[in-house]
C-alpha cells in the first residue's frame, strides 16, 4: 500500500475576511522549537498593513452597530470553530512552543475557553464600566463605555496561541477591530485562529493578522494616524520605542507592567472610551 | 462691520457699576513654595510677577522652583507617603478631605476674589461656578476614600504612590481640587504645579491644607514656568503624571514618558461641536450657544466653538445669536455683572488674535461685539465667524478664546460627520426636542462629555475626558478614581 502525500497548506495573511498572500510576494521561513523547517508565512509590507487598517476601519463602525448580543454569539461560535481544529491548533502550539502533546492540548484548552469568556463580555461590558450619574441638577447623567476604534495588536511569542486570544479578544468584545501582528517566530497558531473567526460570521475586517518581520511592519503601526490604540504585549524591547511613536497621536497604550498579577480587565478598561452624556430633565 | 439693525433697543440702557472688593483677596506680597506642610521663604528663590490680565498691575511675586526645589518636593511627597498617608485609613483620608471641602466652603468669598484678580475671569463665574465646584469635588472624593473596594477596580485596591499633577491657567482652583481629591482619597501624595500665569488660589489652597491639617508633605505644592511641569515629568520618583492643557505639550510628555513605567492621563485640547436642530427651542439655543462659547472667555477646553446648525434655521440663529453678543457685558472681571472679563496673558491674546486674522483672511465674515473695551489689560470683544468651512483654521484649531465658528448642515448624518471631523473628541452639543434623535447623534459623536440641550456643566459625579487627541482617562465620578489607583 502506497503512503499517501500530505496536502501541505500555505499560510497566508488574514484581511478584511479573506487570505491574501503579500502584496511584496514575500514570505520567510518558519521553524518548530527544535529548528525544523515546517511552513512558509506570507511577510507582509507597510501596504498591507495600510489596507489592513483600512479594512478595520471600515469594519468597526459595522462591528459597534451590531447588538451586543450579537457580537457575543459571533465571539462564541468562533469558539466553536476552535474547538472543532482543537486538535491542529494544538499541533502547532506544540510544534511552535516545543510542548509535549498534553501540553500543547491543555493550551488550546485553556485559549478556547478564554475565549469564551470573551465572548460573554460583551454584553456586560456597558452595565460594568457604564452607569448613571447623580449630578447635582436637572439632568439625566449617564456614562457609556464605547470603543476606542482601531486597536494595533503586536501579539507574544511567549504563548503563541493562548497570549493571542488575550491582546485580540479583548479589545474585540468591547467592540473595536483590530490590526494583529502575530508572533513573528511562532505565527501559524494565530493565523488558523483567525481562519476560524473568518468562519464565524464575524465581519470581514473586525480582525486582521498579519504576519512578517515585527522590526519592519511595527514601527508603522505604532505611527499609523488611523489607529487608536496599541498592545504592545509583544513587542519586546521594540516596546519603548513603539510606545514614542504612538504619542505622536495620542494612542491608548497597554503593556504588561511586570509588577504581579495584571488586572484582567486593565486590557479591556484601556480600550474603551467613557462618553458621559447630561440631558436635560423637564415637562 | 455689525448690522445696527440688528442691535436690541435696550441697548441704551446699562447697570451701575457694582464692584467686588480686591480687599477680600488678603494676597502677601510674596510666596515661597509649599513643601512638606511649610511655604518656604520666598527670598530663597527666583520670584516672578502673577499679575492682573485685567489690569496689569501685580498682584504678588511667586517663587520659580528650581529642579532641586522639585527634588525636595517630590522628596517629601514620598516621605509622606511611606510614612503617614499610606498608613492613613481610608475613613481618616476621608476626614481630612472632607474638611478641606468646608474650608473652601468658610473661605469661598475669598477664593473667589483671588481667582478672578489672577485669572481675569468674571467675578460671578468664580463665584458661583469655580469655588463652590472644587468644594463639590472634595466632598465628593472624601466619601469614596473608605469606600475603594466597592468602586469596581476589585478588592483593596492599592494607591499609585507620588502623583504629579501640571494644571492649566483657565480653572486653576477647580483643576487643583480635580486633581488633588481623588488622587488623595485613593491613598497617594501629590505634587501640584500650577501653571505659571495663575498660581494664587493654588497658594491660598495651601494655606487652607495646613488649616485642615493635612499630614506634611502629603500635598506640596511647585510654583514656575513650564521648566518646573518638565522636571515633575522627567522625574524619577513620580510614579503618575495627571496633566491638563494643550495637545501639543500632552504629546511631549506622553513621548517622554513612553519608556518608563510612570502612569500617565491627559486631558488635553478640543473643538466642541455645538450642533442644533431646526426643531430646538430657539431661545435657549442662543443661551446655550453663549454659554458654550463665552462663557470663561472661551478659555475652556470643552468650549463649544464650532455651531453647526441646521440650515432652514441658521438665518434666524445667527441674527439672534448675534443680537445677544451684543448684550454680553464685558469688562471688569471684579464687577458683579460682568458676563465676559479679560483675556488671561498676552500671549494667549497673541494668539487668538492670530487665529482670528487667519479666519478673516480665509475667507470667514467676521462679526465682532461693539463693545468698549478697557485701554490697560488684555482684552478681546466676543466674536463669531460666519461662512466658515471645515478647513479652516478657526474650525481645525482650538483658539482658545471668546471666537466661535459657524457651520451649516442639512442633515443629521452630516451633522456627525462634521461633528467628527475633527483630530479632537473632548464635547459636543446636541439641541433638539426630539430625544431619539438626540440620542441617536450622541451615540455617533466622538467625544468623551455630551450636553444635550445644554453645555458647559461640570459635576463631581460625572466623568470628565476626551478620546483621541484630546487625551485619555477620565477625572470625575468612579472611573476618575481608576487613574490613581493601581489597577
Amino acid at each position: 500500500m502506497s503512503e499517501r502525500l500530505d496536502v501541505k497548506k500555505t499560510y497566508k495573511l488574514v484581511v478584511k475576511g479573506a487570505f491574501p498572500r503579500s502584496e511584496s510576494g514575500r514570505s520567510y521561513e518558519v521553524r518548530s522549537a527544535s529548528g525544523d523547517f515546517f511552513a512558509n508565512a506570507a511577510q507582509a509590507s507597510r501596504k498591507d498593513l495600510r489596507e489592513a487598517v483600512l479594512a478595520a476601519r471600515g469594519a468597526q463602525a459595522t462591528w459597534w452597530k451590531a447588538t451586543a448580543y450579537n457580537r457575543g454569539q459571533v465571539l462564541y461560535r468562533w469558539a466553536e470553530m476552535a474547538e472543532s481544529r482543537s486538535s491542529e491548533l494544538a499541533e502547532h502550539v506544540q510544534l511552535a512552543e516545543g510542548l509535549k502533546k498534553r501540553e500543547a492540548q491543555a493550551s488550546v484548552a485553556r485559549a478556547i475557553d478564554r475565549l469564551v469568556w470573551y465572548a460573554g463580555w460583551t454584553d456586560k461590558v456597558t452595565q460594568v464600566l457604564g452607569g448613571a450619574n447623580p449630578v447635582a441638577g436637572p439632568f439625566f447623567n449617564f456614562s457609556l463605555p464605547v470603543p476606542s476604534g482601531v486597536i494595533g495588536v503586536v501579539a507574544p511569542t511567549r504563548s503563541s496561541l493562548e497570549g493571542f486570544v488575550d491582546v485580540v479578544a479583548a479589545p474585540m468584545c468591547a467592540g473595536n477591530a483590530v490590526v494583529a501582528l502575530a508572533s513573528e517566530t511562532r505565527p501559524t497558531p494565530a493565523i488558523i485562529l483567525a481562519e476560524c473567526s473568518v468562519t464565524s460570521d464575524l465581519p470581514g475586517g473586525v480582525l486582521n493578522v498579519l504576519t512578517g518581520h515585527l522590526a519592519e511592519l511595527a514601527p508603522h503601526l505604532a505611527s499609523h494616524e488611523d489607529v487608536d490604540g496599541l498592545d504592545l504585549t509583544g513587542a519586546g524591547e521594540l516596546g519603548d520605542e513603539l510606545a514614542r511613536l504612538g504619542a505622536a497621536s495620542i494612542k491608548r497604550v497597554y503593556r504588561e507592567r511586570g509588577d504581579g498579577e495584571e488586572n484582567p480587565l486593565r486590557r479591556l478598561r484601556t480600550f474603551v472610551e467613557t462618553t458621559t452624556v447630561w440631558h436635560t430633565i423637564g415637562q | 462691520m455689525t448690522d445696527d439693525a440688528l442691535r436690541s433697543d435696550l441697548g441704551g440702557l446699562d447697570y451701575d457699576p457694582a464692584p467686588e472688593s480686591a480687599a477680600l483677596a488678603r494676597l502677601r506680597p510674596s510666596y515661597g513654595l509649599f513643601v512638606d506642610g511649610e511655604f518656604t521663604a520666598p527670598e530663597a528663590h527666583q520670584q516672578f510677577a502673577s499679575i492682573n490680565p485685567a489690569t496689569e498691575e501685580t498682584l504678588a511675586t511667586v517663587a520659580q522652583a528650581s529642579s532641586l526645589d522639585v527634588d525636595a518636593a517630590v522628596a517629601s511627597a514620598r516621605r509622606a507617603y511611606d510614612k503617614v498617608w499610606r498608613k492613613t485609613s481610608g475613613a481618616e483620608r476621608a476626614k481630612y478631605l472632607y474638611r478641606i471641602a468646608r474650608l473652601i466652603q468658610e473661605r469661598a468669598r475669598e477664593l473667589a476674589v483671588v481667582e478672578t484678580l489672577d485669572n481675569g475671569k468674571p467675578i460671578r463665574e468664580t463665584r458661583d461656578i469655580d469655588v463652590p465646584l472644587a468644594a463639590a469635588y472634595f466632598f465628593y472624593y472624601a466619601g469614596w476614600a473608605d469606600k475603594l473596594d466597592y468602586a469596581g477596580f476589585g478588592p483593596n485596591p492599592a494607591p499609585v504612590g507620588v502623583a504629579g499633577q501640571i494644571i492649566p491657567w483657565n480653572f486653576p482652583l477647580l483643576m487643583a481640587a480635580w486633581k488633588l481629591a481623588p488622587a488623595l482619597a485613593a491613598g497617594n501624595t501629590c505634587v501640584l504645579k500650577p501653571a505659571e500665569t495663575t498660581p494664587l488660589s493654588a497658594l491660598a489652597l495651601a494655606e487652607i491644607l495646613q488649616q485642615a491639617g493635612l499630614p506634611e508633605g502629603v500635598v506640596n505644592i511647585v510654583t514656575g514656568d513650564g521648566d518646573v511641569g518638565a522636571a515633575l515629568v522627567a522625574h524619577p520618583g513620580v510614579d503618575k503624571i495627571a496633566f491638563t492643557g494643550s495637545t501639543e505639550v500632552g504629546r511631549l510628555i506622553q513621548e517622554r514618558l513612553a519608556g518608563r513605567s510612570t502612569r500617565l492621563t491627559l486631558e488635553l485640547g478640543g473643538k466642541g461641536a455645538n450642533i442644533v436642530f431646526d426643531d430646538a427651542p430657539i431661545d435657549e439655543v442662543i443661551e446655550g450657544i453663549i454659554d458654550g462659547i463665552f462663557f470663561n472667555q472661551g478659555h475652556v477646553c470643552c468650549a463649544g466653538s464650532r455651531l453647526l446648525v441646521q440650515e432652514s434655521v441658521a438665518d434666524e440663529v445667527l441674527r439672534r445669536l448675534l443680537r445677544r453678543v451684543d448684550q454680553l457685558r464685558v469688562g471688569d472681571p471684579m464687577d458683579k455683572n460682568t458676563d465676559v472679563g479679560a483675556i488671561n496673558s498676552a500671549a494667549q491674546l497673541a494668539r487668538i488674535t492670530e487665529l482670528t486674522d487667519a479666519g478673516e483672511r480665509e475667507g470667514a465674515v467676521r462679526y465682532q461685539a461693539a463693545c468698549a473695551l478697557p485701554s490697560k489689560g488684555y482684552w478681546f470683544a466676543p466674536t463669531v465667524f460666519a461662512d466658515v468651512a471645515q478647513s479652516h483654521r478657526i474650525a481645525r484649531e482650538e483658539i482658545f478664546g471668546p471666537v466661535l465658528s459657524v457651520l451649516t448642515f442639512r442633515t443629521p448624518e452630516e451633522a456627525v460627520a462634521k461633528a467628527n471631523n475633527s483630530n479632537y473628541g473632548l464635547a459636543c452639543g446636541v439641541w433638539s426636542e426630539k430625544g431619539s434623535r438626540t440620542l441617536w447623534v450622541a451615540q455617533r459623536l466622538r467625544a468623551g462629555v455630551i450636553w444635550a440641550n445644554t453645555y458647559n456643566k461640570f459635576d463631581p459625579s460625572s466623568p470628565f475626558g476626551g478620546v483621541r487627541e484630546s487625551g485619555f482617562g477620565r477625572e470625575g465620578g468612579r472611573h476618575g478614581l481608576e487613574a490613581y489607583l493601581n489597577v
